[in-house]
């Protein structure tokens, strides 16, 4: 049986969600999705530059397959977040939304009381909610509770790369939660994608990790094979950490002895 | 008459639906989404629904985001 995951109604068998902010140019980043393989992309609502009539559109770039994923990015407060959910709703027909309220500028942490309150509001409107949270497992536990499809919670910073800071926090989250945990932020390399995925996230969400590498294309297919490694070893179950080795030839019958 | 467009302050012929509006700016109607007054107008409604003067509206589309 295929290794899927479900959100709402929608399932999906890529495990990578990609972002498609910051790229140098719309090409590189219609390749660098599709290298990744996700079949999942978020984007952003802005109000339309009048002066700029006919410049091409994200959408033309974005392969037809894939599903959007609307943030509210940039939103500091409950409000503004629905209105924009609001209006990605709108603009996408779809159902899914990356609730995004944002408690500090210099940070992006989220503001998780405003956060909790968004949620309510768009999960009785019927969106599919997928929060971006600190990881803060009593947070994720309200999120939940308010009906959220799922819960992201970061690894580190938007954009910082720094990687998965709290896998104690991650753990804790994922061994209670019963919808899906998303690692959503702070991943900067392969590495840290396999590290969430061997955590026991369903899925990693990224943009900057990719978008802005050297070789956005090449990292988009590093990140696509990281997370299949991280998924595969997570559930081939790991071996416990020793302190001490543990041979792995026979101490006996050794030429000599 | 005078309305705030993503806002700017600027005038547009009188009794304007939506869709009329769209139209007077050179906007496809399939790429964006509208709010009028801080309540979406949804593109079913776009032939009915008109702009009033002093009516605050957002026009908005998908930009690159993660």
């Amino acid at each position: 049986m295929a290794d899927t995951w479900s959100v709402g109604k929608h399932t999906f068998t890529s495990r990578l969600l990609v972002g498609t902010g910051k790229y140098r140019d719309f090409p590189t980043m219609k390749q660098a999705l599709l290298a990744s393989g996700a079949e999942v992309v978020t984007v952003a609502v802005r109000r339309l530059d009048l002066s700029k009539k006919g410049e091409a559109s994200l959408l033309e770039w974005i392969p037809k397959q894939m599903t959007l994923l609307p943030n509210t990015a940039a939103c500091f407060d409950a409000e503004e977040a629905i209105r924009t959910a609001r209006l990605g709703r709108e603009l996408g027909m779809g159902d899914l939304v990356k609730l995004e309220v944002i408690g500090d500028r210099r940070t992006l942490f989220p503001d998780v009381e405003g956060l909790v309150a968004a949620a309510k509001v768009l999960v009785k409107e019927g969106f599919v909610v997928l929060p971006y949270t600190n990881d803060d497992p009593v947070t994720a536990r309200k999120l939940e509770d308010a009906g959220c499809a799922a819960i992201m919670p970061l690894g580190a910073p938007i954009g910082s790369g720094l990687g998965i800071r709290n896998p104690y926090n991650l753990r804790i989250i994922l061994e209670a939660a019963k919808v899906p945990v998303l690692v959503d932020a702070g991943v900067g390399t392969a590495s840290d994608a396999a590290v969430a995925m061997e955590l026991g996230a369903v899925a990693v969400l990224m943009n900057t990790a990719i978008a802005e590498a050297r070789e956005p294309v090449l990292m988009a297919e590093a990140m696509r094979e990281a997370v299949a490694a991280g998924r595969k070893a997570f559930l081939a179950g790991r071996i416990p950490m020793k302190l001490h080795a543990s041979a792995s030839s026979p101490m006996t019958g050794l030429v000599g002895s | 008459m005078q309305v705030r467009i993503n806002g700017e302050q600027r005038e547009i012929p009188d009794g304007l639906t939506v869709a009329a509006l769209l139209g007077h700016l050179g906007v496809k109607a399939q790429r964006v989404a509208v709010e009028v007054n801080d309540s979406v107008v949804t593109k079913d409604r776009h032939g009915s629904h008109r702009i009033a003067a002093g009516d605050s509206i957002e026009i908005v589309a998908f930009v690159g985001g993660g």
